[in-house]
């Protein structure tokens, strides 16, 4: 078992968002989270990352038999997870290349592998660049700094790629998306699906699920999952919406 | 033959009236509103020895500050040393001249120049290092020469563990229309207590351009005063960027006069202090001619208990029409304790000019930081990243990358220095 979810509860300052989250994630599987704003769905996915701001108030989640909750943000990433940001962060003065060196080889050391050198890592990225149609300038522009809406979606892509997680969350990676990017993007993520790597992809609609085809489909309501199923789930959610669900958790 | 000329008339004449005049004065105390927050009290209340010749770990301390391909002028306690000094590299259209026989290129132009720059009555502590004037470095610039060599003044101080004073003396005269790049170190004797107090007085001639970078990197514990004044002529250009981790007390004064039409300056700097370590910059802008333009960019990064006080004072005067000036200054701090007293001065005589000032004292983004770990750096890579981006800026100006790399490493090593600073 890739990543197993035991009634987790998450407080969000002094609100309860998630109130009792079970979820079982098996190595190559793509697990869908749907659901309405407010649902719970992003922060679902910002409480597996580790985020400072989302407090794990019960439950469990073991990650690789491993209790991913004891991990800092940091090790998790070392240790495979991803995410995918729904607004990625610009940073200033730190180049893109630089960053993503920093943490490919950071990921390595953790693995006992050699860090790569500056030559080596522009062999891996080089690859990469060209799935996704990133132009070669993004590496040296500032993280996401001054980047369109799209571009910081494929830069996250792209980070995703390089680093080769084994858990991929992606948090509304269609989001602001139009639908070429989006193409692009779901490109990206499908060029990266193995029987060894395992996707959680948040979205709110859709027709990100047309690109990215899930194993699996889970509807959030009000901070727990309130059905799940195959693919055909999310079609019919874009046929009736979201407001049948509603009734459902009772 | 050049000793001499320290016993010249001349000399003793400036020196007695500096003499006099800080004995007139005094060393300042917070009374006075250029020093209203840094207290030296500790400085004048030691008792100092004249400082050696040379100590113990002199030549080490200068080999490790090494910039390949410079030349090198070591100062060691306020006196050139020639031992100590690479002189193998040096370009044409520059002259090494001194007060003493250390130096290379006799005498010329030391007495046109030397204690000329500055108006002593503003600067106590400077009239205190013109009072001890009796030796120096001296770098000429040929009119018209580009130097491509960087000429790299060492300054280096310690006492084999006594308490010393020394007080290191630079004059920089670039002639029309040349070039120089100069970077100044100041490094110590690990944990040994000193005062260094240090005077650069600089003039850049019509169309020159000279870039004048300072490392300070004293020993913690040390007592630190530079205080650099520059005259600008017409379209001449003067650059100073000054990179600070050491010392327990800095007080930094850094002076520009554009005098003439077209003048062009920046004054940047990077200060990173820790512990209850004291950065004071004091900056003044002269624009006293029209025409000219200043960029101004300091940045500081504060933990634990330190404190920094920046003030930034830019005069532009009745005749300074078109005056283009821009002054920042940002500051981090990384802890609850640490302070910043910052003050902008503005005097503003001409109607018809572009002033800005800008102050911004922040705290590290914590979204960035968990953007950085969730890619799997730890909380302190993501930090350094973070802090060297910020620092980015003024470390761009560097155009010796051998003595950019030398300060970014120094840099990374005082960010990790103190467990208050890893937090």
């Amino acid at each position: 078992m890739l990543l197993e979810v035991k009634n987790l509860k998450v407080r969000v300052e002094d609100k309860e968002i998630l109130k009792g989250i079970n979820l079982t994630v098996k190595p190559g599987e793509v697990h869908a989270i749907m659901g309405p704003n407010g649902s719970g769905k992003s922060t679902f996915a910002r409480a597996l990352s580790g985020h400072p701001g989302y407090e794990v108030t019960d439950g469990e989640v073991l990650y690789n038999g491993k209790d991913l909750l004891d991990m800092d943000p940091d090790e998790r990433a070392r240790e495979g997870v991803f995410m995918a940001f729904q607004y990625p962060v610009e940073i200033p003065g730190v180049n893109n290349a630089y960053f993503l060196k920093a943490a490919l080889n950071a990921k390595r050391k953790q693995q006992g592998l050699d860090e790569l050198d500056a030559i080596d890592f522009m062999k891996v990225v080089k690859e990469k660049l060209k799935v996704l149609h990133i132009d070669d300038s993004m590496l040296q522009r500032s993280v996401n700094e001054g980047f369109s809406g799209g571009e910081k979606k494929r830069n996250e892509i792209f980070h995703m790629a390089v680093l080769e997680p084994a858990l991929a969350l992606l948090d509304e990676t269609d989001s602001g998306l139009d639908i070429d990017a989006l193409r692009v993007v779901s490109e990206g993520v499908n060029a990266m699906r193995s029987p060894e790597r395992s996707f959680v992809v948040v979205t709110h609609y859709q027709r990100l699920l047309n690109y990215i085809v899930p194993d699996y489909v889970h509807v959030l309501s009000d901070g727990r999952i309130v059905r799940s199923g195959g693919r055909e789930l999310a079609l019919e959610l874009e046929e009736k919406g979201y407001a049948p669900l509603a009734g459902a958790r009772k | 033959m050049t000793q001499a000329v320290a016993q010249a008339a001349w000399v003793k004449e400036r020196r007695d009236a500096a003499a006099r005049r800080f004995a007139d004065v005094g060393f300042p105390t917070t009374r006075n509103e250029d020093w209203r927050f840094t207290n030296i009290t500790p400085i004048a209340e030691t008792t100092f020895v004249p400082a050696a010749g040379s100590f113990g770990q002199a030549a080490s301390l200068v080999a490790a500050v090494n910039v390949p391909g410079a030349v090198r002028l070591a100062i060691v306690n306020g006196q050139f040393a020639a031992g100590l000094s690479d002189l193998s590299a040096m370009p044409k259209g520059i002259r090494i001249a001194g007060l003493r026989d250390g130096a290379r290129d006799g005498t010329d132009g030391l007495e046109q120049h030397l204690a000329t720059v500055f108006n002593l009555d503003a600067h106590p502590l400077a009239a205190l290092n013109t009072a001890h004037l009796d030796d120096g470095v001296a770098i000429f610039v040929t009119p018209g020469a580009v130097v491509e060599t960087p000429i790299h003044i060492v300054t280096v101080t310690g006492g084999d563990g006594q308490v010393v004073a020394a007080h290191p003396r630079v004059l920089v005269v670039a002639g029309a229309n040349s070039q120089v790049r100069i970077a100044h170190t100041y490094v110590g004797a690990k944990d040994d207590v000193y005062f260094n107090n240090a005077v650069v007085e600089v003039v850049v001639n019509e169309g020159a351009i000279v870039d004048y970078y300072t490392d300070q990197r004293e020993s913690e514990r040390a007592y630190h005063i530079a205080n650099i004044q520059a005259h600008v002529a017409a379209k001449g250009v003067f650059n100073s960027h000054a990179f600070s981790t050491g010392a327990r007390i800095q007080r930094h004064d850094v002076g520009i006069a554009l005098k003439g039409e077209g003048a062009d300056c920046t004054m940047n700097g990077v200060y990173l202090a820790d512990g209850d370590r004291l950065m004071d910059t004091h900056t003044s802008l002269d624009h006293a001619m029209p025409h000219c333009t200043s960029h101004e960019l300091y940045k500081g990064i504060l933990a634990g208990k330190a404190r920094a006080v920046f003030n930034g004072r830019i005069i532009v005067r009745l005749d300074a029409q078109k005056t283009d000036a821009k002054q920042t200054n940002r500051a981090l701090l990384l802890s609850d304790d640490a302070t910043i007293n910052s003050n902008p001065q503005l005097e503003i005589f001409a109607d018809d000019v572009k002033c800005t000032h800008g102050a911004a004292v922040g705290q590290l983004d914590e979204e960035a930081m968990f953007y950085l770990q969730a890619r799997g750096l730890t909380r302190i890579e993501a930090r350094d990243m973070l802090l060297h981006a910020f620092a980015g800026e003024v470390l761009e100006g560097l155009k010796i990358p051998a003595l950019r790399e030398q300060i970014e490493t120094n840099f990374f090593a005082a960010l990790s220095r103190d467990v208050e600073l890893k937090a």
